[in-house]
């Protein structure tokens, strides 16, 4: 009896290249991250790193139960996740609403322009003390903090994405006896939301920074305030089952604005 | 008689930049008479544009008036139709979103004009197309699209600025000749800008053919085929056509005209 053996078909084949290429992927992500924690677990157990200064996987799990059980860690967590959220959605709506100023008036965006500029570059961490003095210490430093970080980048990265629109769209909108307004509305928010989501993932991350340093120097409560709280009493364990919280929360924060990308585009069919 | 849609007397515009000043029209004076196609040609970047959007009342002539003479009288602006040189139908938008999209910024979404957009999407072939995006739809079909979008406001003239110039050129002919059979069923006043001759002998009643910067009116050329039909290419095998072809490319090369 012959058997025969069926031959996979080009289309079939790339499939599976491509399944394997992505299952390769996945396995390695695992493996570094699986390998990294092992390493570490060891070289503290063995003695080769201090564990008093680098700690371990295994004390990060008993410090993040210990705080789980007198249940203080998630005050922490949402406070921190509280003040990150408001600072990024005041961000993004001042950012939206003085972008769209400077586009309406040329003149403006250009007398702006060197200010924005230096304002960008400046180091913001510079200018949280100043924070505590005004404000107090307290959420509304933080939150401000949290704002002062994003903010400069969001407005020009909104306002060069309204300028980026093809300029023969906005003339279609005259010949349709649209007026600036118009123009605004129907070409430029619209063309923009692709420049306006990805300013967003960079925000976001922005605006956590932002927030953590405010909790260093203003607060009694959140990740950042644990941080340092935790280095000041060289409870290391402390500092890095927090660091270890806030990486958690950046990539949760990554992938919710990815997910709001995806619908959006879907929405739009972009 | 046919009387004068649109007249215009000693238009003059030029572009200011710290360099200098580049005269682009210089003394152009025409009249459309209603119902006309008339093509105007000129050598590339000899104003031709700039020309459609003072007709347009995008930017205002420095010196020169234009003159509309409306159906009831009045010398208020009649509706202008301008078709850009590419469709810019936005993605964002599905087919039929895009072609409101004029209705929509002047407040016009009565059931009579919605009702003519449907009957436009038919007659167009486009009514199956209503819910796709315009990355959907071939390059002659976007035109169409761009032309309902256009005629859905019911202009009184239609501006066409090489409307046609970003397809190629299989498709150029099928097109040009597919929107202008639709346009002369509407009865429109058309002013059609190109630089391809072939064409504009082709579609129009009329040629005005400008010289290079700065644009002046070199010579006003009647086109009077003997067409058997009057489908744009039918036209090109017109006798006459060869004729009014090297004539024109004559008058467009003349430095001395």
């Amino acid at each position: 009896m012959k058997i025969t053996k069926r031959e996979l078909s080009m289309q079939e084949n790339y499939i599976k290249m491509h399944r394997r290429h992505h299952h390769l992927i996945t396995f390695w992500r695992l493996m570094i991250f699986i390998g990294f924690l092992f390493l570490w677990e060891i070289s503290a157990d063995m003695g080769w790193i201090d564990s008093f200064f680098f700690s371990s996987p295994s004390r990060v799990v008993q410090c993040f139960l210990s705080l789980c059980a007198d249940r203080s860690i998630f005050l922490h967590i949402g406070i921190t996740l509280w003040e990150t959220v408001f600072s990024f959605l005041l961000v993004f709506l001042i950012s939206l609403a003085v972008s769209t100023i400077l586009w309406y008036s040329n003149r403006l965006s250009e007398i702006l322009e060197p200010y924005l500029v230096i304002l960008n570059s400046l180091p913001k961490s510079a200018l949280a003390p100043l924070f505590i003095v005004w404000l107090g210490t307290g959420t509304t430093t933080i939150i401000v903090a949290g704002i002062s970080v994003a903010i400069f980048g969001s407005i020009i990265s909104f306002y060069t994405g309204f300028k980026q629109v093809d300029p023969e769209k906005i003339t279609l909108i005259y010949t349709l006896g649209g007026r600036k307004k118009d123009a605004f509305t129907k070409v430029i928010l619209p063309g923009s939301i692709p420049t306006m989501i990805s300013t967003t993932k960079v925000n976001i991350g922005l605006a956590l920074v932002g927030v953590i340093i405010g909790e260093f120097l203003a607060a009694r409560r959140g990740l950042g305030y644990l941080i340092i709280y935790g280095s000041q009493v060289f409870q290391l364990n402390m500092v890095i089952t927090s660091i270890i919280i806030l990486c958690i929360i950046a990539f949760g924060f990554y992938k919710g604005i990815q997910c709001i990308e995806h619908r959006m585009r879907a929405a739009l069919k972009m | 008689m046919q009387k004068n849609i649109l007249e215009l007397k000693n238009i003059s515009y030029s572009y200011h930049t710290l360099q200098g000043e580049t005269p682009a029209l210089k003394n152009i004076s025409f009249d459309v008479k209603e119902g006309e196609f008339v093509a105007i040609v000129g050598p590339s970047g000899c104003g031709k544009s700039t020309l459609l959007s003072i007709i347009a009342d995008l930017i205002q002539p420095e010196s020169g008036t234009i003159a509309f003479n409306n159906p009831d009288g009045s010398l208020h602006y009649p509706k202008v139709g301008y078709m850009l040189q590419h469709d810019h139908l936005f993605e964002w938008r599905t087919v039929y979103k895009n072609v409101i999209l004029g209705l929509e910024i002047n407040h016009q979404l009565t059931k009579e004009k919605l009702d003519y957009v449907d009957q436009l999407l038919i007659d167009y072939d486009l009514d199956r197309f209503r819910n796709s995006r315009p990355s959907e739809l071939s390059g002659g079909m976007k035109q169409r699209a761009a032309l309902i979008r256009t005629l859905a406001m019911g202009p009184e003239l239609l501006l066409l600025d090489e409307p046609f110039s970003a397809l190629d050129y299989q498709t150029r002919l099928m097109v040009s000749a597919d929107i202008c059979k639709l346009i002369r069923k509407t009865g429109k006043t058309v002013i059609l800008i190109t630089h391809d001759l072939a064409e504009a002998v082709s579609l129009a009643d009329r040629i005005i053919v400008l010289s290079k910067r700065p644009a002046t009116v070199k010579e006003t050329v009647p086109i009077h085929l003997t067409l058997p039909d009057d489908s744009p290419l039918a036209a090109r095998h017109a006798p006459e056509f060869q004729d009014y072809f090297s004539y024109l490319w004559e008058v467009l090369t003349d430095e001395n005209h």
